[in-house]
């Protein structure tokens, strides 16, 4: 192979896509290779709620700085896209959860996020289908909803205009720590550098990337506009969803602008089928009856699963990996992928061109990990 | 029935001819049989609302003889999923329905395929099979004008029968050439219970203007049909119609089998001998297995029957009967194989997805069926598919997507399984 | 079977036999289309085999039911167009 590029990203999910438009964007001849379809991995199984979060301070700054590049971009984000600035209701269902509305509270308006706490009165104005009885909760007015397929399609399209190049139905076998990926027909291609952005399939490619496939399951309904109004997230997502260890459901419900409504969430580790299991399916469902008795009667018209790509730290892995400066990562999204891609791919953009990154970056290089987490050979 | 949780040794999915064979075969042998079937009466698709109205006689004869086998009936109870092996998941007006089974049976039948074409989603233009369904299911069609299009036997037997509750049938316009028709209506003298039973009809229709080589090009109209452009390859004329009734033969119903993990062929259930399935103890009869007709649906039924109740014996002694009604098989696909000019009837304006209101145009745009799926909603409606992607099937060549439950659009409160 | 169903169809009252199917029902108190579809065109039955969805309507507050398979109930309320 003579062809020779700057940069070869490997996946074309919402996070090989942003990092793509970056990129080109700023000059690199960039290849992009997938082995399925656009947007056709984890992307086209995410829920695709933009949401700004707070677990750690550099998982907030990561989400808030996307969430801006998202509002930033809306004006020119196609219609298939499905942008709707619908805002996050964290609801709480007691006492224990209000607190948690203040924390978020407290946490938040400090740092320029604009949030409402609401009464128990105001959350059952706003969203009249939830039960009855619920504490309060909070408004994050700016979060939004997006369809990340047609997302991860949009921001090719942009790379393609900047002179990036997309290769499909090409799978790569072997990163190469000289510069290059092999293919699975054999053949290679040669470029400056090389980023594994193949979410919960990257430790294939990087072997020892402390990277876990953690299973998901959503619902999605046929259309019932206005049924809710928010993406509402339960307060107790804190208590069950991110416990590491085992199985957990939380209730999760987005709307979208079809006027559907997709219903999540659900996390398992070790369970690299793809199959619905209806056990978890089973508890998923009734947590969110829990919440909003009239979902029962809606119509559900398919139930789907995905796998998130975690890390020990429940944060993204951005960078160059310690064995070869010529492989970078952008992987380990776990279920903040969609926002945070147009973050991923200005941060990469930027620590590859030796710019200043926006954000510290510290706290997503590969580095962070024993051994740079990856053995290449 | 009302129970939430039930079992059975043998459970047969569809009470069509092929369904009812099934059960009247095992729960003779002594099995507890369920058949299960969506639809609110028996019969399936050409023998339903049989029970009451008694005009066929087979259909009276099988019918009675499910009634007297001992077999439980659930209907209006449509599958939804196969949470685990051994047990359905089905809706049920009053709820879910959860039902175990040591052996299971699957006669999901067929549906109609439907081509897009300029019109063809106004009211009034419907399946001839769903036209059928719904005439027998009390749909007012005395003195209406009725243009019968597509391809199939079935345009015959749909016009017998619109005839008979005082439709006028202004013509029927079968897509297939001539030639090739008359040669299939040849190779019925050896099933001469077809032959009567065809005979009977063109009797019955007499004065009907029945067109070989002829396809629909356009259905006209504002809110609803009112006349329908056809054509033979040279010429284009429009006919008036109330009602327009267009199907391209049949399509079979294979979601619960890939639900099960049933492997293909050709876009058939695969079956040995008796009738199984590649999953142990799982047993596939009827149109699934391939568009047979009513006779193939019910030997192939009856030997899934005896071998899923362990009568292999007489499951064999049927093995011939069954090989004739496959040569019969061989020679319908044939004969109503669909001409090539059908896969352009479409515009890049055309509505291809009827659900999502995808035009031909962009869905054509993507490289296979995922990717039209993802980029475009093509499919991804409430019907999953099931229209559209039959139809991109013959039109671009696109394979099958994956299934998941529900298999039926159902209340999402009977996604969650009873008193686990 | 002298018996009748009433059943009401956007507020119409429509007398039908016993066994007659919410679809056939509509039919008969005159309305073509069923349900608008996403991009609004009118829509009505076309496979009436409970599989393509396009006879959706509103029963007795249920939104989205198949009018092809249910069976007409006295007292039914049927809203099309939803
Ligand atoms: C149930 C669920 C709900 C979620 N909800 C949200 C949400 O609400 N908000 C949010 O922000 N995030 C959400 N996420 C997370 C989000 O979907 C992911 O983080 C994001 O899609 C990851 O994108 P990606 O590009 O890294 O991976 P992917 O989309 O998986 O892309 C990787 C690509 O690499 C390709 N590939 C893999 N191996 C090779 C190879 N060897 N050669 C060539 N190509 C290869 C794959 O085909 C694939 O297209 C959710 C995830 C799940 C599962
Ligand atoms: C925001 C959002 C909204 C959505 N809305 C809808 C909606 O309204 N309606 C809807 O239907 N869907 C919707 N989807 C879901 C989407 O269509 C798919 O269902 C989703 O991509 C995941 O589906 P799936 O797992 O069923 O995979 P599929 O889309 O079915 O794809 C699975 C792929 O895996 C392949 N495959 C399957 N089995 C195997 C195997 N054993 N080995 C190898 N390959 C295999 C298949 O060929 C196929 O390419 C939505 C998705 C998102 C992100
Ligand atoms: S007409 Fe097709 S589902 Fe009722």
């Amino acid at each position: 192979m003579s062809s020779s590029y700057d940069i070869i990203i490997v996946g074309a999910g919402i996070v090989g896509a942003a990092c793509a438009m970056e990129c080109a964007r700023s000059g690199l001849r960039t290849l992009v290779l997938e082995r399925g379809h656009i947007g056709g991995g984890t992307t086209a199984a995410g829920m695709g709620h933009v949401v700004v979060m707070d677990d750690s301070e550099a998982q907030f700054a990561l989400t808030n700085y996307s969430r801006g590049l998202w509002l930033a971009l809306r004006p020119q984000l196609p219609a298939d896209v499905e942008f709707d600035l619908c805002g996050t209701l964290w609801v709480a269902a007691d006492h224990e959860e209000m607190a948690e509305v203040y924390r978020k509270q407290g946490f938040y308006e400090p740092r320029g996020v604009h949030v409402e706490v609401l009464d128990a009165e105001a959350v059952a104005r706003v969203e009249p289908n939830l039960r009855a009885g619920l504490a309060g909760g909070l408004r994050v007015r700016d979060d939004a909803v997006v369809y990340p397929p047609c997302a991860a399609r949009f921001f090719l399209e942009q790379a393609m205009q900047y002179g990036a190049e997309l290769r499909q139905a090409v799978t790569v076998k072997r990163l190469l720590s000289n510069g290059g990926v092999e293919l699975a027909d054999g053949s290679r291609l040669a470029a400056d550098r090389i980023v594994n952005a193949t979410g919960p399939w990257s430790p294939e490619l990087t072997p020892g990337l402390p990277v876990r496939k953690r299973k998901g399951h959503l619902v999605i309904t046929d259309r019932a506009p206005g049924f809710v109004h928010h993406q509402i997230v339960e307060l107790g997502y804190l208590k069950s969803a991110h416990s590491m260890g085992q199985d957990s459901v939380a209730f999760n419900i987005q709307p979208r602008l079809t006027g559907q409504m997709l219903i999540g969430s659900s996390r398992q580790f070790d369970a690299e089928d793809g199959g619905v299991d209806h056990a978890i399916l089973d508890r998923m469902l009734r947590r969110a009856f829990e919440y909003l008795p009239g979902l029962k009667d809606l119509s559900a018209i398919r139930t789907w699963t995905g796998h998130r790509a975690a890390t020990p730290d429940k944060l993204p892995v951005i960078g160059p990996t310690v064995v070869s400066d010529r492989i970078w990562l952008a992987t380990g999204h776990e279920g903040l992928g969609i926002t945070t891609s147009l973050g991923t791919g200005r941060l990469l953009a930027d620590l590859l061109l030796g710019r200043p990154t926006a954000i510290p970056s510290d706290p997503f290089l590969p580095a962070r990990f024993e051994k740079g987490g990856a053995s290449h050979g | 029935m009302t129970e939430p949780r039930s079992r059975f040794d043998i459970v047969v999915v569809g009470a069509g001819p092929a369904g009812l064979a099934a059960a009247c075969a095992a729960a003779e042998k002594g099995k507890r049989v369920a058949v299960v079937d969506d639809a609110p009466s028996p019969g399936g698709q050409i023998w339903k609302g049989e029970q009451s109205r008694l005009s066929i006689p087979q259909a009276q004869k099988w019918i009675e003889r499910f009634r007297r086998s001992g077999a439980t009936l659930l209907d209006r109870t449509a599958v939804i999923a196969a949470p685990e092996p051994g047990v359905l998941l089905a809706e049920h007006p009053e709820g879910a329905r959860e039902i175990e089974w040591s052996k299971l049976i699957i006669a999901t039948g067929a549906r109609e395929l439907f081509l897009p074409f300029p019109g063809w989603t106004l009211p009034g233009v419907m399946g001839p099979g769903g036209l059928q369904a719904l005439v027998k299911g009390g749909w007012p069609i005395a003195g209406k004008r009725v243009v019968i299009c597509g391809t199939g036997p079935l345009l015959l037997a749909v016009a017998d029968g619109l005839k008979k509750q005082g439709a006028t049938i202004a013509m029927i316009a079968e897509q297939a050439p001539m030639s090739r028709v008359a040669g299939f209506g040849f190779k019925t003298l050896r099933h001469p219970g077809k032959l009567v039973q065809g005979m009977g009809i063109f009797a019955r229709l007499r004065g009907v203007p029945y067109r070989c080589g002829v396809w629909p090009v356009q259905a006209n109209g504002g809110e609803q049909v009112n006349s329908v452009t056809l054509a033979d390859g040279s010429n284009q004329w429009t006919e008036k119609c109330d009602l327009l009734a267009c199907g391209f033969h049949l399509v079979p119903n294979v979601e619960l089998p890939l639900a099960m993990g049933c492997e293909l062929a050709g876009g058939c259930v695969r079956v040995d001998a008796n009738q199984l399935t590649t999953v142990p103890d799982v047993y596939c009869s009827g149109e699934p297995t391939g568009i047979g007709g009513v006779d193939c649906a019910l030997t192939e039924g009856q030997i899934a029957g005896y071998s899923a109740a362990g009568s292999d014996d007489q499951a064999a002694a049927l093995s011939n009967e069954r090989a004739g009604w496959h040569a019969f098989r061989l020679a319908m696909s044939n004969a109503f194989a669909l001409r090539e000019e059908l896969k352009s009837l479409a515009n890049p304006e055309t509505t291809f997805c009827r659900c999502e209101d995808v035009a031909f145009g962009r869905v054509k745009a993507a490289s296979g069926w995922r990717e039209a799926k993802l980029l475009t909603r093509c499919g991804m409606g409430a019907c999953q598919g099931r229209t559209c992607g039959a139809a991109a099937k013959f039109i671009l060549g696109w394979g099958m997507e994956s299934v998941r439950p529900p298999l039926l659009p159902a209340r999402v409160g009977n996604l969650t399984r009873t008193n686990r | 079977m002298a018996e009748r169903v009433q059943l009401r169809v956007n507020g119409k009252s429509v007398e039908v036999t016993p066994g007659t199917v919410v679809a056939a029902a509509i039919a008969m108190a005159g309305e073509s289309k069923f349900r608008r579809s996403v991009s609004g065109m009118p829509r009505g039955p076309l496979c009436g085999m409970g599989l393509c969805m396009e006879c959706r309507v509103t029963i007795n507050g249920l939104s989205q039911c198949r009018s092809c398979q249910t069976l007409c109930e006295p007292g039914m309320e049927v809203l099309t167009d939803d």
